[in-house]
Order: C-alpha cells, then sequence, then structure tokens
C-alpha cells in the first residue's frame, strides 16, 4: 500500500469545499511558502526530483529555473488542464473532487515563480470542471488565500480560469499560450522557449495539473522526503487512470517504480482482467506512446520485471519499449483487434493535427486512410511497410510533439502486431464480420530470447 | 572581425553576423547548398518553419557546445551559433527527409501543372522535380475545394494550395487590414475569406507574387498565357501611391504586356511590394518607362524562350538598352 499525497484526503465528504479541505491540513504549504523566500521553493522543487507529469517527463524544478527573470516584465505560470490525451482522465478526476488542492499548488508555484496573474487553461469540454475552480478560486479569495496581499504576506496573486476552444493540439504549451492570447492555437516554432518569451512575450512557466498539485506535499514535506517516494530518478507519486479491460478501471495514485503486474492485477488497484480474460497488449502512457504485448510489457527484454516508472517502462527503447506518458493506462485483452485500435488513435491525430507543418497535416490522413483500408479488408500487403515508411517520415519532422505521437503507435503497432496486420489482408472477409484478435500474444515470451541491440 | 560567427554549410566556410539564420546563412554561400524553402518569406516577419522543406542537420552545435542537435532543425527559423557545422545536401539523413516532406506535400496537390498559371515558375514544381519521386504512393483521392473570387481581380483555387501562410502574413504587414485566414484546422484548413468577403486594398495583389504555388492567381492574367512565352522587361513609372515606388517586370507577349509583377529574385522573394493600379491597371507600354531586360537564371524555363530572334518585339525595335540584350541573346542561343 503506497502512500496517497494528492488523493489522501479524496473520500472525505465535502472536499472540494473550502472549509473541508482546510481542516483536513490544506492551504498550509500557502502559509509556510509565504515565509520562504521563492528561490528556496524553486531548490525544494528541484530536490525533490519532481518530473512534469503532462507526459515529456521534465524534471519541474529545472523548468522552473530556467525562467528568465528580467526587471519590470510580468511573468506568468500557466496550468496545462487541456487535458485531452485519449486515455487520460487523470487532470479532471483531480479538478473535479479536490480542486483546492490545486489552487493551492497554483499560488505556491506562482509565488516562486514571482508571477502575479496566473492561469489555468482547461479543456473546453470540461465545462463542469470550470464551473467547480472558478467556485474554488471564489472561495479562496473570499479567506484571504487569493487577491491582494495574501495573508498579510504583500504578495498579490490574481488565478484565472480560461475555457479552452476544444482543440487537442491547444494542450501544446507554445499552442495553449497562443490560443490563451486569443489566436489560433497553433504551436509556435521554438525557440524562443517560453521560458524565455511565453505568454504575451512575457517569461511564462506551462505546468502540467498534476505537476502543480504535488508541489503542496513538497512543500509541506520538504524536496528530499518526497524523493524518498519512488525509485530512481522517478521520484513521487503518480497518478495512473487505468481504463480498458480491467476490472476495475479509475484513478489510482502509485508510487513510482510500483511493479506494472502488481498494478495490473493486485485488487488494491485494477483487480486484472475483466471477464477471466488474458491480457494482449497495453498502451502504458495515453495513446500517444507505444504499445507494448503483454509479454514485453511485464517483462522487459531482459527478463526483469517492469515497473511503473519513466526508466523501466522506456527500458529497450522503442524497439521493446514505451513510455509513461500522462499515466493513461489502457489495457487490452485477448479479443480486442489491434489493427482497428490503430485506426482509431490515428484517427483521433488526424482529426486533430492543427494543419500548421506538413508531414503532420498530410501524413496523419494518409495513415488514417491506409488503416481503415486495412480494418474493412481492402488492405494489401505492402501497406506495412507503407505505414512504416510514412510514420519515420512525420517522426521528428514537425514543429510540435504531435507528428511523433501520431507516428509512435502505428509504428509500435506493426513493428509488434506485424500478424494481425497481415491477417487482416488474408482474410479480409473475416476481419470485417468481427472484431478480431491474435490471442497468442497474450502468451509468455519463448525461451529463446531475440537479443534486443 | 569578432562579432561575426562562423559557420560552415556543407564544408563551405562562412562569416555571418549573429542572429541570422542557416537558411539565410547559406544563401550567403548560394548555389546546390541553399535549402529549399516554401513558406518562409525574408520580408514577412514570423514566416517560415511550416512547410519543413528546409530541414538540415546540425551536426555540431557550436564552439562553445559542439553536441549536434538532436532532430533536423528548420533553417528557415534556426539561427546560427559560433562554429556551427551544418550538414544539407551532404546528409543522406535530411535528403530522405526532405523527399518525405515533398511527398507529403504533393499527396495533396491535383498536380494540374499543364493548366496551371504558376506552371514554369513555381516553387512546387521546381521542388518536385529536384526530390519529388516519379510515382506516388497516395491511392487516394485527393482533397478538392471550388475556386472562388476573393476580390475581383484574385483567384483563389484552394485546391493548389500548401498552407504556407505565406498570404496570410502579407495581409498582415503589407495590406492595412487582413481579411483572409485559415479556417479549420489539419488537412481540413482552408485560406478563406470566411463570407466570401472580397478583399479588397491597395496591395492585395501581393499575395499573388507570395504565393509559392499556384494557389492565389491574377485574374488578368489566368490563362492568357504560359510564362515562358512571355518575356519579362523591367520597367518603372511614377507611381503616386505612398506605399509604392513603380518599380516592377512587365512580362510582354508580342506587343501587349501580359502582365505586371514585382521584381522576383534567385529565391522567388519579391524585391520590393508594388501596388494594385500598377499591377492589374497599367498594362500599356506607354504607361511605363522601360529600364532593360530582367534576368533570368538560365536553369529557368522562362529564360528558354527569352527573346525572339528572327521577329524582335515591337518594344524591342524602339528601345536600344533592350535591342543590345537582343543582339547577346542572339549569339548565345546561336553559338553552338
Amino acid at each position: 500500500m503506497g502512500r496517497k499525497l494528492l488523493l489522501e484526503h479524496i473520500n472525505v465528504p465535502g472536499i472540494n469545499t473550502f472549509d473541508v479541505y482546510r481542516s483536513k491540513g490544506g492551504y498550509a504549504s500557502v502559509e509556510k511558502a509565504l515565509k520562504m523566500a521563492p528561490n528556496d521553493i524553486v531548490e525544494e522543487v528541484k530536490k525533490s526530483g519532481l518530473r512534469g507529469r503532462g507526459g515529456a517527463g521534465f524534471p519541474t524544478g529545472m523548468k522552473w529555473s530556467f525562467l528568465a527573470k528580467p526587471e519590470g516584465v510580468a511573468r506568468y505560470l500557466v496550468c496545462n488542464a487541456d487535458e485531452s490525451e485519449p486515455g487520460t482522465f487523470k487532470d479532471r478526476y483531480l479538478m473535479t473532487y479536490i480542486p483546492h488542492l490545486l489552487i493551492e499548488g497554483m499560488i505556491v508555484s506562482s509565488f516562486a515563480l514571482g508571477a502575479n496573474t496566473s492561469y489555468i487553461y482547461v479543456r473546453g469540454e470540461m465545462m463542469p470542471q470550470i464551473r467547480i475552480l472558478e467556485k474554488a478560486i471564489a472561495e479562496a479569495k473570499n479567506k484571504g488565500f487569493l487577491g491582494k496581499n495574501i495573508l498579510g504576506s504583500g504578495y498579490d496573486l490574481e488565478l484565472y480560469v480560461q475555457p479552452g476552444g476544444g482543440a487537442y493540439i491547444c494542450g501544446e504549451e507554445t499552442a495553449l499560450l497562443e490560443s490563451l492570447e486569443g489566436k489560433r492555437g497553433n504551436p509556435r516554432i521554438k525557440p524562443p522557449f517560453p521560458a524565455i518569451a511565453g505568454l504575451y512575450g512575457c517569461p511564462t512557466v506551462v505546468n502540467n495539473v498534476e505537476s502543480i498539485a504535488a508541489v503542496v506535499p513538497i512543500i509541506n514535506e520538504g524536496g528530499e522526503e518526497y524523493a524518498k517516494l519512488g525509485i530512481g530518478r522517478s521520484t513521487g507519486t503518480k497518478l495512473i487512470s487505468a481504463g480498458g479491460n480491467v476490472k476495475k478501471p479509475g484513478v489510482y495514485e502509485i508510487d513510482l517504480g510500483l511493479p506494472v503486474e502488481e498494478f495490473l492485477y493486485s485488487d488494491e488497484y485494477c483487480g486484472g482482467i475483466a471477464n477471466g480474460k488474458r491480457l494482449k497488449a497495453v498502451v502504458a502512457g495515453g495513446s500517444s506512446v507505444p504499445i507494448l504485448p503483454a509479454n514485453l510489457f511485464l517483462k522487459t527484454a531482459n527478463g526483469e520485471a517492469r515497473l511503473m516508472s519513466y526508466e523501466s517502462l522506456a527500458d529497450g527503447g522503442f524497439v521493446s519499449g514505451t513510455m509513461l506518458g500522462s499515466g493513461g493506462f489502457i489495457a487490452y485483452d485477448e479479443d480486442q483487434c489491434i489493427v482497428r485500435n490503430t485506426w482509431n488513435f490515428t484517427r483521433f491525430y488526424h482529426h486533430e493535427s492543427c494543419g500548421q507543418c506538413s508531414p503532420c497535416r498530410e501524413g496523419t490522413g494518409w495513415m488514417e486512410k491506409v488503416l481503415h483500408r486495412l480494418e474493412y479488408g481492402h488492405g494489401k500487403m505492402s501497406d506495412m511497410d507503407l505505414l512504416v515508411d510514412v510514420s519515420k517520415k512525420i517522426e521528428g519532422n514537425t514543429i510540435c510533439p504531435l507528428g511523433d505521437a501520431a507516428a509512435w503507435p502505428v509504428a509500435s503497432a506493426i513493428r509488434h502486431f506485424r500478424d494481425e496486420f497481415e491477417w487482416h489482408v488474408t482474410n479480409p472477409g473475416e476481419a470485417t464480420k468481427r472484431n478480431f484478435g491474435l490471442a497468442h500474444y497474450a502468451d509468455p515470451l519463448p525461451k529463446v530470447e531475440t537479443k534486443v541491440a | 572581425m569578432s562579432d561575426k560567427f562562423k559557420v560552415t554549410i556543407d564544408g563551405i566556410p562562412v562569416e555571418v553576423d549573429p542572429g541570422t539564420t542557416i537558411l539565410n546563412a547559406a544563401r550567403q554561400i548560394g548555389g546546390d547548398i541553399v535549402p529549399p524553402a516554401m513558406c518562409y518569406y525574408s520580408k514577412l516577419q514570423g514566416s517560415g518553419g511550416k512547410c519543413r522543406t528546409c530541414l538540415v542537420k546540425v551536426s555540431k552545435g557550436s564552439e562553445k557546445d559542439p553536441r549536434p542537435m538532436p532532430k533536423l532543425v528548420a533553417s528557415c527559423r534556426t539561427t546560427v551559433m559560433d562554429g556551427m557545422e551544418v550538414q544539407n545536401i551532404t546528409s543522406p539523413e535530411v535528403i530522405e527527409a526532405r523527399k518525405g516532406v515533398v511527398e507529403m506535400l504533393l499527396i495533396n496537390h491535383p498536380l494540374d501543372c499543364p493548366i496551371c498559371d504558376q506552371a514554369g515558375e513555381c516553387d512546387l514544381q521546381n521542388l518536385g522535380f529536384e526530390h519529388g519521386a516519379a510515382k506516388t504512393r497516395y491511392e487516394f483521392d485527393r482533397r478538392t475545394f471550388h475556386k472562388i473570387d476573393i476580390g475581383d481581380k484574385i483567384q483563389l483555387h484552394m485546391t493548389r494550395c500548401i498552407l504556407c501562410y505565406r498570404c496570410v502574413f502579407t495581409a498582415d504587414q503589407i495590406t492595412d487590414h487582413r481579411i483572409h485566414g485559415i479556417l479549420n484546422r489539419g488537412d481540413h484548413s482552408e485560406i478563406s475569406t470566411y463570407i466570401q468577403a472580397a478583399v479588397d486594398n491597395d496591395f492585395s495583389g501581393n499575395v499573388i507574387d507570395v504565393c509559392p504555388v499556384g494557389a492565389l492567381t491574377d485574374k488578368t492574367f489566368r490563362f492568357r498565357n504560359r510564362v515562358w512565352f512571355t518575356k519579362p522587361v523591367e520597367a518603372h513609372r511614377d507611381c503616386d501611391h505612398p506605399g509604392c515606388n513603380g518599380k516592377v517586370t512587365l512580362w510582354y507577349k508580342g506587343e501587349d504586356v501580359l502582365r505586371v509583377t514585382a521584381r522576383k529574385d534567385v529565391y522567388g522573394e519579391v524585391e520590393e511590394f508594388i501596388c494594385n493600379t500598377c499591377r492589374f491597371d497599367k498594362k500599356k507600354t506607354s504607361d511605363w518607362v522601360i529600364e532593360g531586360p530582367r534576368k533570368v537564371s538560365n536553369q529557368s524555363v522562362i529564360s528558354a524562350n527569352h527573346y525572339e530572334t528572327m521577329h524582335p518585339l515591337p518594344v524591342v525595335k524602339t528601345n536600344p538598352v533592350l535591342q543590345e540584350a537582343n543582339k547577346e541573346q542572339f549569339e548565345r542561343e546561336t553559338r553552338l
């Protein structure tokens, strides 16, 4: 049983109101932080080893220390709550049930960065969460935790909630800033990075909801204490939103370094695969990370047990590994069709590509059409190589990571499940009639392993 | 000269000012090592970075930090560092990526060059000729749109557009207000004026010049002639528009001026933007003062039929400068 840091009081009735949250020790970190020097808070976060929870896993403390601090120029903190990755719903959960945790984190982080205006950019579809946050902000303001001269410390902070326009791409930090400025949400070309010129041309830090929420326990308990949780460079706890064919889907807070087998099969977490079926494949961190077959997911290519951590999941690179990403854990049982799933993901990326740079704009549509053809029984044997080639042409050649995110699931699905794609070509009639899955991916790896270079 | 940065592009060293982009450094060297650019336009701020044809490999970041950059970078938007080493045509990785980008640009392009007015001076045509594959691997219907008139002299044929955003930047920066832009997203994106409003201001015609493909065309020139049958002549007039200096290229066929454009350099970029009066309304030789022939690269199809030899144009007969140029051209053509 891991320690809960973020969701400790999640089951307390009324925790979404200020009074109950305060009585459970809420906003203590604000009181503590306002007495500290802003730089000490940044140091504390650096010591904690907290890594960005939005997907890339970039160290948060490092990001904060990159923030340019020119005289007389405003600085901004923007919370990225534009959670739209298929399979990920941890931020929505956090904002719905314990909104004050985010606001507390925003106050502490804004103070650390010297921002007097901060924004929470919430995905437009999450209207209920926007209302919840606005209500929570009003409560906090009423009690003197927001607004002018917070708790008599002389520090001012205005916190605004901005609904997004409904585009996945606005979760990319520079596209988010464009959208927040009221423009079309096209990612900017970097450099300059937001830490130098972000919102309205001012230095800006953009952090995920969970990263900001995690600042609260870091300040309360100290960075070193936080760093004791987790394993290696993956410190602390992480919210995982488990979905797919598991017995108990939902949001779980885990210590990083938990064995994936325990996460998947123990009753405390997912409780195993639903309906007594076998695990076939897993997407470990939201739709954009490479998909892995069960045998490679539970054990790395070297035969070690895989852990839920940034490093262990990435073990084996893209050949036999995946990524922790944003924590959208999707499990597939033996009856699920990987071709259909890949097509579905690609359809999403095709729909969400902003259309700014050519490889992503044209390539995602192309991949979607080819996969659609495969799934509906009109595929050719050459299509697999074509897809791999197109995905290679997109990957790394685009302005923002959406191109990579669109390319990885396709490339990995073909790498690991090629015979299922081929089966769709050789048995088009059957492939269109039923949702097909080759079950042998659920078997353990054969004894003679191919050595991965 | 310590304030200059030394950059090596494909093994050729060059010294440039700090803040120069890799693409502009390469243009200072010139020749084959210049990366192609479909969306970058040196006269338009903020342009570039979108088409990804100018991708290059930075094999050495700088003197201080010699690590190579992990990904290919867009040379039009990446500034040079001192001691940077860049590989363009010497890197197979870059050639491969560029081929991929060209393929992506062409999969939804109608390839209607035989009936396109831009043919002969089209950046995408040149790019496809150099880097494209002879056959497409794309087996689906191409994206199509209806032609729309944006303004009484400009026609937009969205099917050909590669979404370089140049015309959007032009309208933002050259004209006093922009009423066209990008609608929708992904591969449904289109340039449009939204409610079919007419683009109407004194500099709107410049969007035709900046368009790298045949998406925006001059309605006064559409289907009149192929560009390689016309002869470019430099001319100027005393334009009373404050923002326009009246320096243009006239494109002659016989004794008629078929179209007027701004003067374009070797990279297809205009030297100075011109007003709509010069572009659309002044189509008589008597409106202009002829300066001489417009030099066009020998590589260009336009230079193939630059000056007729047997029957010089009426405009050539009366103008000594053009007569001289005609003689040179004639000698060069008949030497073999």
